[in-house]
């Protein structure tokens, strides 16, 4: 095993140290002995504008619908719900701001934050000094549970580094082949970060791939011509791109129409998102992924009643297709749920403080419509990651994957401890022989 | 250095058209901005609003086109009448109860004033198309692509950014210098932006010149972003990339200054395409780069000449 900032014990010693600091702390706002609340207060921190509201928007749709039915069915615990929603887009220091206005000021029980990777590293801090339990909703960034014990926070759903290595096994797999790649990744932490992994994991898996282009066009970039002009001299095998929202929707058009996607296989970790809009200018025969398992076409969800019911509720209130955002807000919620009612019944019918809800969010397991989700020793969400290949099937405007690989998460996430990087580089190439079968269709 | 240029080319080459279909687009923006500064002394934030719902607009129009059963090619002079629609419904609606109470006002409060126009503006996009991508590409497909051979091999182009873009830049600017120069309306624009004082004495009515000036400026920003919508995806946000953009190529040509916007575009269109060749790490950073390159020797920008304090 190679040499590790923090190994397993020293971050359970942590937790358990900061746990027992914090019930130690008599008087304390965390370990105050609460009534049940007239009302649970959730603060959602989001992208309400700017370009990233594409997945920040549907994920507060997602609250208000969620917060509706909960709500029809008596809310959590028998206590009514109700969602405060902050807007991530003017920056961290506003959000620092704001994550505190919602907890001492209005009292918020529990906080869900964010999509941005920095808005989480901004936030988690502050679930810390404030105790108060932070639910990481969609924000990728493996750094969260990598650089220290997080007593408050917890993540419901996966993390960059499955999301980058389930595609690189993937395409291992499924084209061995390649000689030559390129990258073309948005300039920020995501894009950096990613390629960083996948660039690791590669190195070990298959050394003496060469790289002919390493392109970061900014965040939100109107066009990719020159880009794409680069690329389309280059010619790579493969392109990896972690473009999501606006910026892969750009991407895409310009590259089928300059047939980009001809000369070279793309791998795309977060196209879900962008496909219903792209139609069938996205071509079949490219890596595809979701950010988690949750694609429509699931091949074996754990309850396939619950995903149909909630790509109809959502589409018959908001006129939009399901996509992951939504997904991670519902996991959210589902656990959310479950941990209080883990709390309560361990308090025997009592309302938790902010303590006993955080100890409850340790090792919890609640399902989501596809799987059943359990919360690591060190908060991190075990979601299993599904990968596929983009293909046109009848009756449906837009590509979908087919021969989806379930990649279990534990396979594909950083064992507790270890950072990605470090670990990604111990990865040998017999990894590929615990690949699942894909499922065709 | 002739050994390297030997060597690269061919990817110069490609890096010359990528950066003429650039320039064409960050030109159509810049010019109404810089046109509107000169003849009103506003520095108009709300500008990228206009841009980005010409290119909400168009999207639209082009849709509606679609549904209505017109032809393909209906898709082109449709971004057109998107970017008259949004100019001249919006231009003079902004002006009249907007900008005409801030005239002669302090720059801060002028620019408090278009930044809370533009944040309205920005919310306003999300209630009418929502947050999710919008696209139309129809303009760009209908022209196809052009096949530029390249080191035995070929690269395509789309006809629409070889072409189209700018062709439309060129036309812009030799059209506004016609104008500006040869028309009577033209030149009057040019008395007031000159000196107001002496131009309204003469009894030209300086309001009537602004009303047409932000009329104009605002066609032109929706008509960049018009232009620019079969490219791309429309998303919340565009509108505040693009007025970053536009403030450098303003500020390096001289505030005022068409042919220094086209200059200046260009300039930032190439120096753009030959970063990402060859030093890609540098293609966010190369328009400032070469603003403060050209501010620290012309601090009155390319073409803007320095004016005498009046005491």
């Amino acid at each position: 095993m190679p040499p590790t900032d923090m190994s397993r014990r020293d971050l359970l010693a942590g937790a358990a140290g900061l746990t027992a600091g914090g019930l130690l702390m008599a008087g304390s706002d965390a370990d105050a002995q609460p009534q049940r609340p007239a009302e649970l207060k959730i603060g959602i921190t989001t992208f309400l504008s700017g370009p990233a509201s594409v997945f920040g928007v549907p994920g507060r749709q997602a609250a208000e619908m969620m917060v509706d039915e909960f709500n029809q069915r008596g809310g959590i615990g028998g206590v009514r719900v109700r969602a405060l929603f902050v807007d991530e887009a003017p920056g961290t220091e506003h959000l620092v701001g704001e994550f505190r206005r919602l907890v001492q000021s209005e009292g918020v029980h529990v906080m869900f934050a964010s999509i941005s990777s920095g808005s989480c590293l901004a936030c988690t801090p502050l679930s810390r000094d404030l105790q108060k339990t932070t639910v990481l909703w969609d924000c990728a960034t493996q750094r969260i549970f990598e650089e220290g014990p997080q007593p408050f926070a917890f993540r419901t759903q996966g993390f960059a580094t499955p999301e980058v290595l389930a595609p690189l096994l993937y395409l291992l797999k499924t084209k061995p082949e390649f000689r030559t790649m390129a990258v073309i990744n948005q300039d920020y932490a995501w894009g950096r970060d990613s390629w960083e992994m996948w660039r690791t994991g590669m190195e070990a898996l298959k050394p003496g791939v060469r790289i002919v282009a390493e392109l970061f066009p900014r965040l939100g970039a109107p066009d990719f011509t020159t880009e794409i002009t680069r690329l389309l001299a280059a010619r790579p095998d493969v392109i990896f791109s972690g473009h999501w929202g606006g910026d892969l929707v750009t991407l895409a058009r310009q590259a089928a129409e300059r047939r980009l996607f001809e000369r070279s296989t793309f791998v795309l970790p977060v196209a879900e998102a962008s496909l219903p809009i792209l139609g069938r200018t996205f071509p079949a025969g490219h890596v595809i992924g979701t950010r988690g398992d949750h694609w429509n076409n699931h091949p074996r969800p754990k309850d396939p009643a619950r995903l149909r019911a909630l790509n109809e509720a959502y589409r018959a209130r908001f006129n939009e297709p399901v996509i992951y955002p939504v997904h991670h807000m519902v996991q959210a919620f589902n656990a959310l749920k479950a941990a209080y009612e883990k709390a309560i019944a361990a308090k025997g019918g009592g309302w938790p403080n902010d303590m006993e809800l955080a100890a409850a969010f340790r090792g919890l397991t609640f399902d989501s419509p596809t799987a059943t989700i359990t919360l690591r020793e060190d908060g991190q969400g075990l979601e299993d990651q599904i990968v596929g290949v983009s293909t046109h099937a009848e009756g449906t405007p837009y590509a979908i994957p087919k021969d989806m690989v379930i990649f279990p998460a534990a396979m594909v996430s950083t064992p507790v401890g270890m950072k990605s990087v470090d670990w990604l580089k111990t990865l040998k190439p017999d990894i590929l022989a615990q690949v699942p079968a894909a499922i065709s269709g | 250095m002739a050994e390297w240029f030997g060597d690269n080319s061919g990817l110069l080459g490609l890096a010359l058209l990528d950066g003429l279909a650039s320039a064409g687009l960050i030109f159509l923006v810049a010019v109404g901005l810089n046109l509107v500064f000169g003849v009103l002394r506003i520095i108009n934030v709300a500008h990228g609003s206009l841009y980005a719902i010409g290119a909400y607009a168009a999207a639209s129009v082009g849709i509606v086109f679609a549904s209505m059963g017109l032809p393909a090619w209906a898709s082109l002079p449709a971004l057109v009448v998107a970017a008259a629609l949004v100019g001249g419904i919006l231009g003079p609606l902004i002006e009249r109860l907007v900008l005409r109470r801030i005239y002669g006002q302090e720059e801060v409060l002028q620019l408090l004033v278009t930044f809370a126009l533009f944040m309205i503006l920005e919310d306003v996009q999300k209630l009418i198309w929502g947050v999710q991508p919008v696209q139309h590409d129809q303009a760009m497909r209908l022209l196809g692509t052009y096949d530029v051979p390249f080191a035995g091999d070929v690269v395509p182009f789309t006809a629409y950014q070889l072409f189209v873009l700018p062709g439309v830049a060129l036309v812009v600017l030799v059209g506004l210098a016609w104008f500006l120069r040869r028309t009577l309306t033209g030149r009057v624009i040019v008395a007031v932006t000159t000196d107001r004082e002496a131009a309204t004495a003469m009894g030209i009515d300086a309001r009537r010149v602004f009303l047409l000036t932000f009329t104009f400026g605002a066609m032109l920003a929706a008509l960049g972003g018009a232009l620019s919508s079969p490219t791309g995806a429309i998303v919340p946000g565009i509108g505040a990339q693009t007025i970053v953009l536009s403030f450098a190529v303003v500020a390096t040509a001289g505030l005022g200054q068409t042919e220094g916007a086209a200059l200046t575009a260009l300039m930032i269109g190439l120096g753009r395409s030959i970063a990402v060749y060859f030093e890609p790490e540098l293609e966010v950073v190369v328009p400032y780069i070469i603003m403060v390159a050209v501010l620290l020797v012309r601090p009155q920008g390319l073409f803007g000449s320095t004016v005498a304090r009046r005491i």
